[in-house]
């Protein structure tokens, strides 16, 4: 481990303290030809496969539809990007496969399938899996001919994932694990041929996970749940009534199971940021060929100075969304090869990657299904009375969306860990925030320096603003953690102000730094649209860590302190003023043109 | 079994075309290229007839340097290999020569386009190559099977179908329900950047036209709506207005 530290690699959570450049970070406009050809594959796939039959896949009475559009997926190859070639998969990059979700990630219930057998589904036999198990099991998946669920959340344990009642006790023989339970919310339960199941071997404090076959006997379920959305999803309660599990289908080690679900999120978390870039980006068009079309007043009313506030917002927020992804998914992707040159196996090297950075995961996920609701919300109303029609395409949408916010660890379960990942890196010094953190302090005690010369190089200002906010963080989140010390824990509110800060700051950093790569290369004026996009986003985000650092403060701070505190705040949130609305309509303009979302 | 498929790239259909501030070029700026959708088809019949019968599948384009993705998408999709002619395809009788020339070196037995292409819709490509290369060539062909050295087709005509058949070698413009069309796999796009790509020089420089200018067409008027209880102001604005009755 030493060894691979030692190198110059961008940490997980290492943002917040240290300045990034340009060159630093992976934009989307780096995308090889190969894989802009895998983006056209999705969207071809959905064309001609996924949405001639969402309604009936939405009102299926079986399984059979999703079966066979998972089937045709296997059969072109996107149900093994990711396995590893002598699996029978394709050896994908990190990367690559994150496009494929987030190009399939418009593709409604199909898109919740295919998430769930590729990642929740397939993952845990792919990092965690001995030679025997991968053997037995990924080629299987990554053909399609299994597919795969995965079976953590209880009715009596959803967030709090390790308190789940399913039990495992090993039979007399010594040959099997005999479980026993209810699992609830299981999305592909109803026909999948492999189960991953968290249960706990006897009194065991930790879970344990199990690789269980649909045919092992003592597996019931339920009909299919009545949903809001994705409909055409299946998910369903599974019942486990002495099912009797060979002792080899062990995964990892006993007690292992509760790691092996955090870190089997994580990767799922970045992976929903993806797919629902993908949605926004679907949604979003619908809604701008809707507005060109739609005419009131006697004019289209994309013409209008409202709607095209709706229309450039959507954009800001999917650019600056899929620009923070793609710099996290390339971070996990350089960390990959890195651990591997030292030495380490490809799974122990992703899953080594994907906990160092599994901040920007958590963010990234509350992130990406914020920015879809915000899109299909807007969507809808741009689309008036006909978004509410169930005959719109973005009614189904708006449904399908809220669900993001909710599986792969609730938004507020997220933010909350984001929050603590810092301060434990923090507290035990892998992440050195107590220089910076000194520095603010005395900065805040100084006279505000006003002597020194402007950089009006382009997005000097910004990511001056950007260091800004940093700075805000560790003033806001290094008071509160001084005063409240563990009872922080119990105030909650704050902790989600904190993230809040943190994720505005990581995507507004993101955004400004794609576009100023974008600008090295092609030059400032090819790139005035994208400096706009980069700068709307800036000014949103100043609000929001604004407000969420004022409720935070006075939330714990008084008197002088807090004076003090709210003075500095206002210095690091300091910004010269721009036109937004000038801005908006400029994206908005080129967009209505193109009649699509086309970033 | 050799079988040469010509590939176009153009812009796809969904484009909002615009020209040059002369006129005379499409204004590419912004716009994506993709396979052309009849040539697609006839890449499609290709791959089955490979899987099918064991064919050997080369694309031809006529194009410049920025042609290449739209080939190595053909070959993505199962092609084995590609030749570009370098150069831009300024008109039917030029690129025809090309493949002709193309034709005469590698001796295939199938000549699979399609039956137009969607930029200038000329449909006259397969004519010529037929012609330069003394051998037949039907379009727009739907449909295609191969019984040794017989090709058995039905092509539409006016009003109806005709079924016919005849002896490789053959030029064929291919246009739905030939085949299905494909997207391409996993393994075909990684594999598609390591599949031989020759480019060659133009192999004769007769260009017979020059294009003057283009036109838009008129936009479309606006088009009222008018309540189907109000017979009467129809009837109004079709003899006032439209002066048609
Ligand atoms: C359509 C669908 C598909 C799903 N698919 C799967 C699947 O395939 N496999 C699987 O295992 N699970 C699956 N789930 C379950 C999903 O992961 C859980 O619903 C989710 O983790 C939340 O758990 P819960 O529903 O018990 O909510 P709860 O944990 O009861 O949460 C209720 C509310 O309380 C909040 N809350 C809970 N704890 C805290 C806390 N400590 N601090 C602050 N707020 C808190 C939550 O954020 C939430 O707002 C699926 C769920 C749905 C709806
Ligand atoms: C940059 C550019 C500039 C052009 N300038 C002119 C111009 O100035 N004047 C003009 O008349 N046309 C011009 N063209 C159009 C071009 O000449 C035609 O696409 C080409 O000549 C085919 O003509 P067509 O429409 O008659 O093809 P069709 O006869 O309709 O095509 C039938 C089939 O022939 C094959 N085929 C056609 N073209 C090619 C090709 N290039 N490579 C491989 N196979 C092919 C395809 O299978 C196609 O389906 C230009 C095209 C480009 C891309």
């Amino acid at each position: 481990m030493e060894t691979v530290a030692n190198k110059n690699l961008i940490k997980g959570g290492e943002f917040l303290i240290k300045d990034v450049t340009p060159e630093e970070i992976f934009t989307p406009e780096e995308f090889t030809e190969e894989q802009r050809m895998l983006i056209q594959a999705c969207k071809d796939f959905l064309e001609k496969e996924v949405y001639p039959k969402v309604e009936e896949l939405d009102e299926a009475k079986d399984t059979s539809l999703m079966v066979s559009l998972l089937d045709k997926a296997g059969e072109l190859g996107l149900l093994g990007a990711g396995v590893p070639e002598e699996y029978g998969g394709m050896g994908m990059d990190f990367n690559s496969t994150m496009l494929i979700t987030e190009y399939l990630g418009a593709g409604h219930s199909f898109a919740v399938a295919f998430s769930a057998h590729t990642g929740i589904g397939t993952l845990p036999i792919q990092y965690y899996g001995n030679e025997e198990q991968k053997k037995k099991y990924l080629p299987k998946l990554a053909s399609g001919e299994w597919k795969a669920a995965y079976c953590l959340t209880e009715p009596d344990s959803g967030s709090d994932a390790n308190s789940g009642k399913t039990k495992a006790t090993l039979s007399e023989d010594g040959k099997y694990y005999i479980i026993n339970g209810q699992k609830m919310w299981i999305t592909n339960g109803g026909f999948a041929d492999v189960y991953i199941v968290f249960a706990k071997i006897d009194d065991d404090k930790n879970l344990s996970a199990f690789i269980v076959e649909k045919d092992f006997g003592g597996i019931t379920m339920n009909p299919p749940e009545k949903k809001m959305g994705i409909k055409g999803s299946d998910t369903r309660q599974i019942f486990f009534n002495d099912c009797k599990v060979p002792v080899e289908n062990l995964l990892s080690e006993r007690e292992n199971g509760f790691k092996i679900a955090v870190n089997i999120l994580n990767i799922g978390r970045i992976k929903l940021a993806a797919a629902a870039i993908g949605a926004s980006k679907a949604a979003l068009s619908h809604a701008i060929r809707y507005a060109n079309e739609r005419k009131q007043f006697g004019r289209p009313i994309s013409s209008f100075g409202a709607i095209k506030h709706k229309i450039a917002e959507s954009a800001v927020k999917i650019f600056a969304s899929e620009a923070a992804t793609y710099r996290a998914g390339q971070n996990i992707e350089d960390a990959i090869k890195m651990y591997k040159e030292a030495g380490m196996s490809d799974s122990e090297a992703k899953l080594e990657s994907l906990k160092q950075f599994a901040i920007e995961c958590a963010m990234m996920k509350v992130h990406g299904s914020e920015v879809l609701d915000y899109v299909v919300d807007e969507a809808v109303q741009i689309y008036g009375g006909m978004g509410y029609s169930a005959e719109s395409p973005v009614e189904r949408a708006y449904r399908d969306a809220r669900i993001n916010r909710i599986f792969e660890g609730t938004n507020e379960i997220n933010r909350l860990l984001t929050v603590d990942m810092i301060l434990r890196r923090a507290m035990k010094g892998e992440l050195d925030v107590m220089g910076p953190a000194m520095a603010v302090a005395k900065e805040l005690m100084a006279i505000p320096d006003f002597g020194a010369e402007a950089d009006t190089s382009l997005f000097a200002a910004e990511l001056k603003a950007v260091k800004n906010f940093k700075k805000a963080i560790l003033m806001v989140a290094g008071a509160a953690a001084q005063k409240l010390g563990k009872g922080l824990g119990e105030e909650q509110e704050i902790i989600m102000n904190v993230a809040d800060m943190l994720i505005e700051t990581y995507v507004t950093e993101s955004v400004l730094l794609r576009v100023l790569k974008m600008a090295q290369k092609q030059g400032e004026e090819a790139t005035a649209l994208y400096q706009d996009l980069a700068r709307v986003y800036l000014y949103d985000a100043v609000d929001v860590i604004q407000k969420a650092a004022r409720e935070a403060i006075t939330a714990f701070a008084e008197g002088d302190e807090l004076r003090v505190m709210l003075l500095g705040l206002k210095r690091f949130t300091k910004l010269e003023p721009f036109n937004v609305k000038a801005a908006r309509r400029r994206i908005a303009d080129y967009l209505i043109e193109k009649n699509e979302y086309a970033f | 079994m050799k079988i040469l498929v010509c590939i176009t790239h153009v812009p796809d259909t969904t484009t909002k075309i615009k020209f040059t501030p002369d006129n005379k070029q499409l204004d590419k700026n912004g716009v994506q290229f993709v396979i052309g959708p009849y040539d697609d088809y006839a890449l499609s019949r290709a791959i089955d007839l490979k899987n099918e019968l064991g064919a050997s599948v080369t694309i031809l384009n006529v194009g410049t340097a920025e042609t290449e993705p739209t080939i190595r998408k053909a070959l993505a999709l199962g092609a084995d290999d590609a030749i570009r002619i370098d150069a831009e395809p300024t008109d039917s009788y030029f690129v025809a020569q090309q493949i002709a020339a193309v034709a005469k070196q590698n001796n295939y037995d199938l000549i699979l386009m399609g039956r137009e292409s969607i930029d200038f819709n000329g449909g006259v490509v397969h004519g010529i190559v037929g012609e330069m290369l003394g051998i037949p060539a039907l379009s727009p062909v739907m449909k295609l099977d191969i019984e040794g050295n017989v090709a058995k087709m039905a092509r539409e005509i006016e009003g109806g179908k005709e079924y016919l058949e005849a002896e490789l070698p053959l030029v064929l413009g291919c246009q739905e329900p030939i085949a299905e069309w494909k997207i391409p796999n996993m393994r075909g796009i990684m594999s598609a950047r390591t599949k031989p790509l020759q480019v060659l020089p133009p192999f004769a420089e007769d260009v017979l036209t020059e294009t003057d200018s283009f036109e838009l067409p008129p936009p479309r008027k606006e088009c009222k709506l008018i309540d189907p209880d109000n017979v009467e102001e129809l009837i109004d604005l079709l003899q006032n207005e439209a002066k048609v009755l």
